[in-house]
């Protein structure tokens, strides 16, 4: 599939996962086709880096769930930071461990999951909808029933994959996109290489790194670069200036420039590396 | 090298500050968040603390050398904050008087004046394991009276929440570029432990949003005196280059 494919199979109004943590691995190349779309009204689930500020400069947000945004070597997401101040879309903020939980729910088909996180924080007071459940064993104690996250579809990005939909991560942490996939109903990943069929993962593979399963995955797709400009260890590191850039300009003329409606994935990348040429 | 404070920096001293943070910790990770308390953290484990772990800030954990030990992805690392094996030391935009912290935004939550991180991990962290906070800039902007969004659970909000948030519950202490404060104090309000040798308690208050508790008798002690054999850990092999005094300014 091409990223512009998986989108015409996303709908307004859907609950998106998407993979990666910060400004690392992220689906990017699939966020891209997403704001080339019409696709709207959106409800993000993520551990939020640029993915989640892009989304929301273009204004495709209406709810987010999440235990922060962050573009890790820039700490605050400015153009999150501005869609919140602006109050332009609602906000269900969780600890991260709750984050982790409502997946884990989400995989294993339960309603909830118990989790000691979130009690006595104000994640209950702004979130008046969370429940609490009693231990009905002896402890008796009081956990955040955290609610399962289920997702109407997944986005995520891996280093390797096979046409079948397995995915293999090559740098040093899974994330959890695994698990992004697993609670979804459906699961498109990019790679930044698709596997020869005749030689699949190669015989030395490692096999822990054989991140996602082809049963929890719709389509695959192919994106060379498809992180950028998040980390996709160890093919690229993250692309420090570019980040700098997007953080840095006022968002209706970076997307004139690298996200035209017209464009592809293609021209992003000839407009990327022209913009870094002008830099030498 | 003598060891009289009119050699020993004021972020050597948070150096210090820090690192007592993790003694008799036994086999926990320790989490610094920041520079100083990262140093602090590798002065422990070099001297009086040697079975903590550390992480090198992303999947690993590491050995002194920095070189890898073990691993540790987020979500081994989220098993091991609910397990509490653990003692971070978290920064924090806002603290108050019983130790909630806030690093998710200022202003109204619905509306806020300045969004900043989110609560990240501050809920888990607090009520599962051991949590410290570092403060580079002592300030009533930091110090206030009650926090905008409570994201680490200070001991009013714990105990309010019951027994399943205070179980594991403990906040060791609070380190700034002018003071230790703990919550040894009947009803868990932040006390003045001691102020780093340089500054005076009327310092410290003046730049505290919130009237702090004093030890018992009133006498506030200095912050202990590097040892000689510290000092050339911090100087010599920790931090060669010295960046901690970046983070904190000499005075």
């Amino acid at each position: 599939m091409s990223p512009d494919e998986v989108v015409t199979r996303l709908r307004s109004g859907m609950t998106i996962g998407i993979g990666g943590w910060g400004s690392r691995r992220k689906p990017m190349a699939l966020v891209r086709a997403l704001l080339r779309s019409d696709v709207t009204d959106l409800t993000v689930v993520s551990y939020g880096g640029p993915d989640v500020g892009m989304l929301a400069a273009a204004g495709r947000i209406r709810r987010l769930i999440a235990a922060f945004v962050t573009l890790d070597s820039i700490p605050l997401e400015p153009h999150f930071r501005a869609a919140r101040e602006q109050g332009t879309f609602e906000l269900t903020e969780v600890d991260e461990a709750m984050f982790m939980w409502g997946l884990h729910a989400a995989a294993n088909r339960l309603p909830f999951l118990p989790v000691r996180a979130g009690i006595g924080s104000d994640v209950m007071r702004v979130n008046p909808d969370l429940r609490t459940v009693t231990s009905p064993y002896e402890d008796g104690e009081t956990f955040v029933a955290m609610p399962a996250l289920r997702l109407d579809a997944a986005l995520v990005h891996v280093n390797r994959a096979d046409r079948a939909g397995n995915g293999q991560y090559l740098g040093p942490d899974p994330y959890f996109d695994d698990l992004f996939c697993e609670a979804a109903d459906a699961a498109y990943v990019s790679c930044e290489r698709i596997v020869d069929p005749a030689d699949g993962f190669g015989k030395d593979v490692v096999p822990q790194s054989l991140l996602v399963k082809r049963h929890a995955v719709t389509g695959v797709v192919e994106a060379p670069n498809g992180a950028h400009f998040t980390s996709c260890a160890p093919d690229h590191d993250r692309d420090e200036a570019f980040q700098k850039l997007y953080a840095t300009t006022p968002w209706p003329d970076f997307a004139a420039r690298f996200l035209p409606r017209d464009g592809d994935e293609e021209q992003y990348w000839s407009a990327v590396q022209a913009w870094h040429e002008e830099q030498k | 090298m003598t060891t009289s404070a009119a050699v020993v920096s004021r972020a050597e001293y948070c150096v210090i500050a820090c690192a007592e943070a993790w003694r008799d910790n036994g086999e926990v990770l320790a989490s610094p968040m920041g520079l100083i308390p990262s140093v602090g953290a590798r002065l422990a484990k070099r001297t009086f603390s040697p079975e903590l772990m550390l992480t090198d800030g992303e999947a690993m954990l590491v050995g002194l050398d920095g070189s890898p030990e073990g691993w540790l992805p987020y979500r081994q690392h989220l098993a091991m904050v609910t397990g509490g094996d653990r003692h971070v030391m978290m920064g924090a935009s806002q603290l108050d008087r019983f130790g909630n912290q806030n690093i998710s935004c200022i202003g109204d939550w619905s509306r806020p004046d300045r969004q900043l991180l989110g609560v990240r991990g501050a809920p888990v962290n607090t009520v599962n394991n051991p949590v410290s906070y570092w403060v580079p800039k002592h300030s009533r902007r930091v110090f206030v009276e009650k926090v905008d969004m409570i994201s680490g659970v200070g001991y009013d909000s714990a105990a309010a929440a019951g027994p399943s948030a205070t179980r594991y519950h403990r906040l060791p202490r609070v380190v700034t570029n002018l003071a230790v404060l703990d919550f040894a104090t009947p009803d868990h309000s932040m006390r003045l432990a001691s102020v780093h040798p340089g500054v005076t308690v009327e310092e410290v208050r003046e730049a505290t949003g919130f009237a702090l508790a004093l030890p018992d008798g009133g006498e506030v002690p200095f912050t202990r005196e590097p040892t000689a054999a510290e000092l050339r850990l911090i100087r010599e092999v920790i931090d060669p280059k010295g960046t901690r005094e970046r983070e904190v300014r000499p005075v």
